[in-house]
Parts: C-alpha cells; structure tokens; sequence
C-alpha cells in the first residue's frame, strides 16, 4: 500500500469513526464528578421504601402527633383532617369497593386512597409544612404518622409507629391499584 | 402660581418626549421609512403590538397560549409550568447532582462536571398528565383546555451516560429522581427509560433552563407525563424496586369503571387539538386555515384527521415536516366557511396505529368520576353562523 493510499483509507476510517454513534467511541468512563462520601449521601438520602428501608430511629402515637397536628397542620387540613381548605386527609369508604371512578366528589385520603404507610411518613418528612417544609423532627413525623393512620381507622389507638411497625400496616386501599398494562406497541388501546 | 420661560420651555419639552415615548409603544409612525429606527440592543423583545402570554392558574400552573403561537416549538417563556413546592432560585455554582444507591461509585457531578459530558439535543414535547378542562365552558381557548403541553428543544447529558460514569448495577430496575424545591418532589422511574433516551437536561431552546422548568438542572423523560420529569434534579436514587411516593400512588394515578386504579401510567397518549379557529376567534366567512397541533408519547403522528362537520365525515390534514417523534406536530386543513354553522374537530392516529379516542370511549373505561390524569379525548369547537367561535361543551357523565 502506497502511503497515498494508507491516508485515503486512515482518513475513510476517520470519517466512519466520526459518524458512528458516541457509545461506540466513548470512553467506558469519562473521570468526571467527585466520589461522594458515605456522609454527604446520609445527610441528602431520605427517601423511605414501602417495606420500611430509610426509616430513621425514633416513635410516635397518635396521641403523640394530635397536638403537632392541631399547631402544624389543622390550618390548611381542617381540625380532623377533613375539613380543608386543602387536601382532605381522613375519611374511609364502606370496607367493600373502590367507587372513585363513579363519584368525583370523593376525596382521596390517607384511609380510602394512599397505598402505602411508609409514603405518609416519607411525603410529611420531606414536604410539610408547606410554610417550613423539612422542618419536623423525625419524632414528630411518627407522632403525625400516626395520628393520621388512627384518624383513618387503620391503625387503633395508642398503636406505636417506628421503623418496624409502620411498614407492617397495610393500607385499605392497597390491593386495587394496578400497574400500567398499556402496550408500547400497536393494539387495542385502553385509554 | 408663576410659571418661569426656562420653566415652561423644560415643561414642554418632558411632556414631548413622553408623548413619543408613548407613541412609540402605542403606534408605529405612519410612514417608518421616513423615520431612524432603533439602535441595536442587548435583548430583543417582542413587537410592542405582539404581546403574548401564559394563563396562570391558582399558585401552581400556567399553560401556554396555543391560540397565539404558530408551528412547533413553544417560545420558551411561553412553556407551561407546574410545581408543587413553586420555583426555587438555586445557584448554579453551588448546584450538585447526587447518584447513588445501586453503583460501584456514588458520585457527586458539578453542573460544569455535567456540561463536560458529551451532550444530546433535542426537540420534545412535555405535557403534565393532568392537562384537560374537565369543566370547560363555551368561552374557553385552546390554551385554558389544554395549555400543559409545550414543545422544546432540550439539551443536556443522556442520563445512560451518567448510569454508565457510576457503574450503574446490573440488577437495577427502578431510580428515585428527587428534586430540591420545597416539594422535595420525587417520582420513581424504570430503569430502561434512564438507558433509554431520559436526559439529565440543562438547555432550552438554545440557553439554559427556565426557572420554572427546573433551572439549572432537570431530568427529562420524553414522552412521559411531565410530573415524572423532575425539576432542580438533585438526587437519583438506584435501587431494584419502585419508591411509592406520594405523588406517583395517591397523585398520578387514574380510577378506571373496573374499580381499580392505574399506576406508573407514564405515556401520553396521542391527542389532538385545533388551535385555530378557537374561541375567541371570529371568523369571516370564505376560506380558513384550521390549524392545530398533534402529538403521541409512544412516537411520530402518523396522521391527523379533521372533521368540519361535526364527526360525520373525515379528511386527512397536511403535517408539517419533518414530523419529529415526541414533539408537537403541527396540522393543517383548508375549509371554506359558508356561514353555516358546523363542529370542527380533530383526532391523532399515531405510528402505532392508536386512534385518539372519544370522550364516550374514555368515560366507558374510566367512568365519571376518573381523575383528570391521562385524558386526551377528540375535542371540538363549534363554529356559529355569524363567525363565532365557542368550545364545544360535552357532558362528564
């Protein structure tokens, strides 16, 4: 092979190289951000899985979260969590059926709607109040957890929410949701 | 009281440049040719005379005014918004995106760190799930029906090549992506849409981010209901199963008539709709271009069918090319109005042969008291005999 024709083929080979995707040049990695330490992981991961991972150390009652309530929560959900103005939080429907998609005045609440304990206590960590969001300490989560959960008839009075016992309730409304079974591809649509 | 020479002359002359200065807001010169114009500017801003803007909804949304935009791409300031915590300002040199959870190497990536990656644009539509007027009256336009819908061209890192940068583990099948509003927002998401075609996004249309789309960084799913989409990405959890978050079990998810209720319901639905002639449109009779905007999260619109009379028969409209997969398409029919009244319409067939379905056909599966997530029924306008433009109404029950 002359060296003319080396370059023409090097530079075919150039030309080809450019034009295929990234994943088939990229580097396996390319050396960038920072190693995170096992500290600035705990201080940002808060996020709480069904079966009870990321609950932290502390307990809480329902008499325990009532008076949180009444000073943190009642303005915006009404004295019993059923009053408003904003969302409803307490209220159960017959033990039977899940009637939401005839009545669309039915709130959904803790009791009649929420799948999951654990998101009680993850969604009032992470979010409430609205006017200091982050701000409860995670005894008064529990306590507010599980004055919540008794208001709704889940759980009986004086019953203890920690890291163990929450994600044991299994929440009435639990076994009617269903995953998405829509196809990707062509097919009978269900809209 | 005595008015000095000097004082009046001074006088007249603020109150002259006041009046040009309001003239020029208000109206052109008659002759602009015989009139300097402007001289270059940092920013430019739209014609005085083309003031266009969002309709904001309560403290936590705005839509975009489908009746004054034109094409395909949403101006950027015009793109709805939706929050639940509302917009936080973030330094961006303070900013850091955390991956951890399932990989070898939890890291923590810098926005500079992030726009070092090689970087992936394109254009996408984005829509919130919950983007239909349930209780839309006659005098409703296109962008207070369905103004949660907005298209850009989005520049940012494939998220597959950051999951890749931190060993992402073979044994993944979920991520928490987790916002840093006062939300602290969090959906979980598959994670074949991460090694799919999702975005750790930092551009715009061009220049970074919006505030109110997640400035200086967000995910973006394209395709999928916006809310999946966090904004002010802060955090992305792997794991090997769904997170059950607030928003994704007692929010985003929709009651069906078999009294159950659907979950992870993450792709929209093909949908059309006529973005003109729309209420408050008046129109003249003779010929009028109806015009509207069509897109599918499960990839091109393969075709948009119009309807001038009322559902009884239908035409193809023109798409305007090229027809781009997850991005507004837009459409267009050319129909003489004669002045008698009539019901315009559209619906979207999409490349998977899916049919853009009636109100009917929704309510049958979903029953009357469904959330207002995932609808995209045919809508229509109706067109009166003097010209005038009003939603056309149709009962929930």
């Amino acid at each position: 092979m002359t060296r003319s024709r080396l370059h023409a083929v090097c530079a075919a080979a150039l030309v080809v190289t450019l034009a295929t995707p990234i994943s088939a040049q990229a580097p396996t990695r390319f050396g960038l951000g920072r190693a995170a330490t096992p500290d600035e992981i705990a201080r940002l991961d808060i996020d709480i899985m069904p079966d009870g991972t990321g609950l932290p150390a502390g307990r809480g009652t329902s008499a325990d979260g009532a008076a949180t309530y009444a000073a943190k929560c009642a303005r915006c959900h009404g004295p019993t969590g059923k009053e408003g103005p904003n969302d409803v939080l307490v209220g159960r429907l017959p033990a039977e059926g899940f009637p939401f998609s005839q009545d669309p005045t039915l709130p959904h609440t803790i009791g009649n709607y929420w799948p999951h304990a654990t998101t009680v206590f993850d969604y009032i960590r992470r979010a409430m109040p609205p006017t200091a969001p982050g701000s409860l300490t995670d005894e008064e989560v529990y306590g507010l957890t599980a004055f919540l959960l008794h208001a709704n008839a889940v759980i009986p009075a004086g019953a203890v929410m920690d890291r163990n016992t929450l994600p044991a309730v299994v929440m009435p409304a639990r076994r009617y949701f269903t995953p998405d079974t829509r196809k990707q591809s062509a097919g009978k649509p269900r809209p | 009281m005595k008015v000095t020479r000097r004082e009046l002359i001074a006088g007249a002359a603020g109150a002259m440049a006041l009046s040009q200065t309001a003239r020029s807001e208000a109206q052109a010169p008659t002759d602009p040719s015989k009139v300097r114009g402007k001289p270059p500017r940092a920013n430019g801003e739209r014609a005085a005379t083309a003031k266009v803007q969002r309709l904001v909804r309560g403290g936590t949304s705005s839509g975009t005014p489908h009746q004054d935009l034109m094409g395909t791409i949403t101006p950027s300031d015009l793109h709805f918004e939706r929050h639940h915590g509302g917009v936080p300002e973030i330094d961006p040199a303070s900013y850091s995106l955390l991956i951890h959870g399932m990989v070898d190497r939890p890291t923590i990536f810098t926005l500079s760190d992030l726009k070092r990656f090689p970087s992936h644009s394109q254009i996408y539509f984005l829509e919130c799930s919950g983007n239909l007027g349930r209780t839309a009256g006659p005098e409703t336009t296109p962008g207070q029906l369905a103004g949660l819908t907005s298209t850009s061209e989005w520049t940012g890192v494939p998220l597959a090549t950051l999951l890749r940068e931190v060993g992402v583990h073979k044994n993944a099948k979920w991520l928490l992506a987790e916002g840093t509003d006062a939300a602290v927002l969090t959906r979980s998401v598959p994670i074949e849409k991460a090694l799919d075609d999702a975005l750790v996004a930092y551009g715009q249309n061009g220049e970074a981010l919006r505030p109110e789309q997640g400035y200086p960084v967000r995910l973006f799913l394209p395709g999928w209901e916006g809310n999946a989409s966090v904004k002010w990405l802060r955090r992305i959890d792997i794991s090997d199963r769904p997170f059950m978050t607030r928003e994704e079990t007692s929010k985003y998810t929709e009651p069906f008539a078999d009294g159950t209720s659907r979950m992870f319901s993450f792709r929209m639905d093909a949908r059309s709709l006529i973005t003109h002639p729309a209420f408050p449109t008046r129109l003249e009779r003779g010929w009028v271009e109806i015009s509207g905007i069509a897109w599918t999260g499960a990839g091109r619109i393969r075709r948009v069918e119009v309807s001038t009379d009322g559902g009884k028969t239908w035409a193809s409209a023109r798409l305007q090319e090229p027809v781009l997969p997850l991005a507004h398409t837009r459409f267009r029919h050319l129909w003489e109005f004669t002045g008698t009244e009539t019901i315009i319409m559209s619906r979207a067939v999409d490349e998977t042969g899916y049919v853009q379905p009636t109100r009917a056909e929704l309510l049958k599966l979903r029953g009357p008291g469904t959330t207002g997530y995932h609808l995209n029924p045919i809508t229509g306008w109706v067109v009166q005999a003097d010209g005038r433009v009003i939603y056309k109404e149709e009962p929930w029950a």
